[in-house]
């Protein structure tokens, strides 16, 4: 009984220590560590959302690749706090930098990397990720070998920069060596009340592969500067008036 | 104190064409060109020297002295191109180099020869080095140009002239060794001047008003007593080292450590000084009298040698160094003061951060040209294109705040694109519309919002803005261009997504 006990004890703790080997960080006792994600971040092993690693996204229509963008925006200004840098690099740039803000990442510390040759835009996304004083990476590129991603992240795991790829409408679904492989697409905006108009942007995030984690799918509003779980409103006939209330 | 060298070419053209034809070595032979519908002689052979044969001679005439004299067509330019490529070869001896019309170089050897061991070896190695090519020369060295110049062309054999000796040395010489008009020449033959000693005691005055002021400068300038400037062929840089090799460099390993000591050199001279370097020339002067240049751009200011020889290195493999460098330049053309403020860029806590941001960016421009990367600022425009404003340097911070009371899609199209909609007229949003030959419903929309054209930048029409969520979700930013009016319906284009 009691060596079963050590036994788990030790598998537990020998488990942390690959994950942190991995570069996934362990929350120290008594200390929650959040990202905003709410509750994607239970997909991840620990439950904490995995920083210096290389993290996947993957979109294959216009309106798809403007909704990474902005969820891409969100988690660099999360990594960028108040003054770090970061670096997106990209052979198509189309991202208005001004929007930036919208989505709580400052335009003026993001600095943009247009390559014009597509041969160098794996050795500058890796040099970038090699680079210790950037809080991102945020590489737009298309194809990406099983090698060069490793590249990429034997690049971060010495440099503990947070990577972000965005595979525009890749011809291959290969295996890549990321974390996590993230699928972002828009669902229609809800105005309180049904009042007519847009509202705030609304995703449907996939958590499609996740490393030693629990892949799943979320709806996320992005209001008021963070991620918030949307609940399903219920619509409740109270006579012939309708209610519209979240539950 | 100043040493000069005066190199004489005393058969430059004739020399080049024998090095191009071998088999006109041993031929009597003349450069000739018309003058006055007769051919004359501008320079000749040695073979056709020993027969009598020089320049200025009617070609006829000679011909009737030497019946086989070969006839060349003389390139009046010849001489000047050649000299300025012997001047640029020459910038391995020293960074000032000058031509000396018509037949000679100067050389500026202050402060050089002791990279050759000694002003004896220094001069050896130039006069070794060109008759190896070819060309019969004859080389001096003195404190003046002008007592360099009257000893390569008067002296027997190459002659050092030690500092301060120049009167001494000068006694000997004709009158001609001071560079005169032919004139005060002919005036000074005929008084029976033979030597420099003849006249060097006459007071001034008596000299001047007999051979008039030329001949005093010409005088103090061999003497040293008036100061002669040399015109370089190239500016001199005021930041530049240089290293020559004792065998010629092949290897990329001895490129690499050439430009890491002299990077050392020069970094070490910038850093005293307070300032740092934007760009730099890696100069290599190959054994063959070609030179091969790489060239480097700093972001910011920088007088770290590792990270510079991390922008080199990126370039070394471009060299070619044929069959050897013997002489590395590394020149700084643009250098820049060191300010404090870098270090406090954007409050970050650590000047490292920075610099290592710096460093990146250099690298990254290094392999693609600076023009790749781009850092925006807000400005005061409502017109979207005009929005944002390029920042012109990494250190630059708003002005203003960000403008975020409207939104803005967060992907913005370069060019707005063209689409077709079905509109309730006035002011309503489009129910549907055709993009990519996609129909998308329009199920929530917001606007308009009307921005007008700047007028005082440009004239056009105004845009309404609408922004449109399809049934799937997906987010449109679409305009109207102008008013409705009776004539013609205005057009549609979609200029953003939303996230």
């Amino acid at each position: 009984m009691e060596t079963a006990m050590r036994k788990s004890e030790l598998i537990a703790r020998l488990r942390s220590e690959i994950l942190s080997l991995q570069g996934f960080r362990t929350p120290s006792l008594g200390q929650h560590s959040d990202f905003g994600l709410g509750p994607v971040e239970a997909a991840f092993p620990n439950g904490v959302f995995p920083i210096g690693a290389i993290h996947e996204f993957i979109s294959s229509a216009t309106e798809e690749s403007a909704a990474t963008s902005g969820f891409m925006a969100a988690l660099a200004g999360r990594l960028m706090k108040e003054d770090g840098i970061c670096l997106w690099i990209g052979t198509r740039r189309s991202v208005f930098p001004l929007a930036l803000h919208f989505f709580g990442a400052a335009p003026e510390r993001v600095i943009f990397v247009d390559v014009k040759k597509e041969r160098d835009l794996l050795w500058m996304i890796e040099e970038g990720l090699k680079c210790e004083a950037l809080a991102a990476v945020i590489g737009e590129i298309k194809e990406i070998s099983l090698t060069g991603s490793r590249r990429l992240q034997l690049a971060v795991e010495q440099s503990k920069v947070t990577g972000l790829l965005h595979r525009v409408n890749p011809r291959l679904n290969n295996p890549v060596a990321s974390v996590c492989r993230w699928q972002i697409s828009p669902i229609p905006s809800q105005l309180d009340t049904g009042l007519p108009g847009v509202g705030f942007a609304r995703w449907n995030v996939q958590i499609v592969k996740v490393r030693n984690g629990e892949p799943g799918s979320w709806q996320l509003e992005w209001s008021n500067g963070r991620f918030t779980p949307i609940t399903r409103p219920v619509i409740k006939r109270v006579g012939k008036r309708q209610i519209l209330r979240a539950v | 104190m100043k040493r000069y060298v005066a190199i004489w070419f005393r058969h430059l053209t004739t020399d080049q064409l024998i090095l191009l034809r071998p088999e006109l070595a041993d031929v009597p032979f003349v450069l000739a060109s018309p003058e006055r519908g007769r051919m004359v002689v501008r320079a000749a052979s040695i073979a056709a020297k020993t027969s009598g044969i020089d320049k200025g001679m009617v070609v006829a005439d000679a011909r009737a002295v030497l019946p086989g004299l070969q006839i060349i067509d003389d390139d009046a330019e010849l001489a000047g191109k050649l000299l300025y490529n012997l001047a640029e070869w020459a910038l391995r001896y020293t960074p000032i180099a000058a031509m000396d019309l018509p037949d000679g170089l100067l050389l500026d050897a202050s402060g050089c020869c002791h990279l050759w061991g000694g002003e004896v070896a220094y001069l050896k190695d130039i006069v070794t080095r060109l008759r190896g090519f070819g060309y019969d020369v004859r080389a001096a060295m003195a404190d003046t140009i002008g007592a360099a110049w009257a000893a390569s062309r008067y002296a027997l054999t190459d002659t050092i002239i030690s500092p301060g000796d120049q009167v001494n040395a000068m006694q000997v010489f004709p009158p001609a060794a001071l560079r005169i008009e032919a004139v005060i020449l002919e005036k000074m033959q005929k008084l029976g001047f033979y030597q420099i000693k003849g006249f060097i005691h006459i007071p001034r005055s008596v000299l001047r008003r007999r051979f008039g002021q030329s001949l005093l400068d010409r005088l103090g300038q061999a003497l040293g007593y008036v100061h002669e400037n040399l015109e370089p062929i190239q500016p001199l840089q005021p930041y530049q080292e240089r290293l020559p090799s004792l065998e010629p460099i092949l290897t990329a390993t001895g490129i690499e450590l050439a430009l890491k000591r002299l990077l050392e050199q020069l970094c070490t001279r910038l850093a005293k000084e307070g300032k740092g370097l934007r760009q730099a020339s890696l100069k290599c002067y190959r054994v063959d009298g070609e030179m091969r240049q790489i060239e480097i751009g700093t972001s910011s200011p920088s007088c770290s040698t590792h990270h510079l020889f991390r922008l080199f290195e990126l370039k070394i493999a471009t060299i070619e160094p044929a069959l050897g460098i013997e002489l590395f330049l590394l020149e700084a053309p643009v250098v820049e003061d060191m300010t404090e403020q870098q270090e406090t860029i954007w409050n970050i806590a650590g000047q490292n951060k920075w610099a290592a941001i710096a460093e990146l960016l250099d690298r990254l421009a290094g392999r693609a040209g600076t023009d790749i990367i781009h850092r925006y600022l807000p400005s005061e425009h409502y017109w979207p294109e005009r929005s944002i404003a390029e920042a012109s340097s990494l250190r630059e911070e708003p002005a203003i705040p960000w403008r975020t009371n409207r939104p803005r899609p967060i992907h913005l199209l370069r060019n707005p694109e063209r689409v077709e909609v079905t509109v309730p007229m006035p002011d309503y949003p489009p129910m549907l519309f055709r993009y990519k030959g996609q129909i998308h419903k329009v199920r929530k929309a917001d606007g308009p919002e009307r921005i007008e054209q700047e007028w005082w930048i440009s004239e056009g029409l105004l845009r309404d803005y609408y922004i449109l969520e399809d049934e799937t979700g997906a987010r449109f930013w679409i305009f109207r261009l102008g008013h409705y009016n009776e004539e013609s319906n205005p057009e549609w284009f979609v200029h953003g997504f939303f996230a």
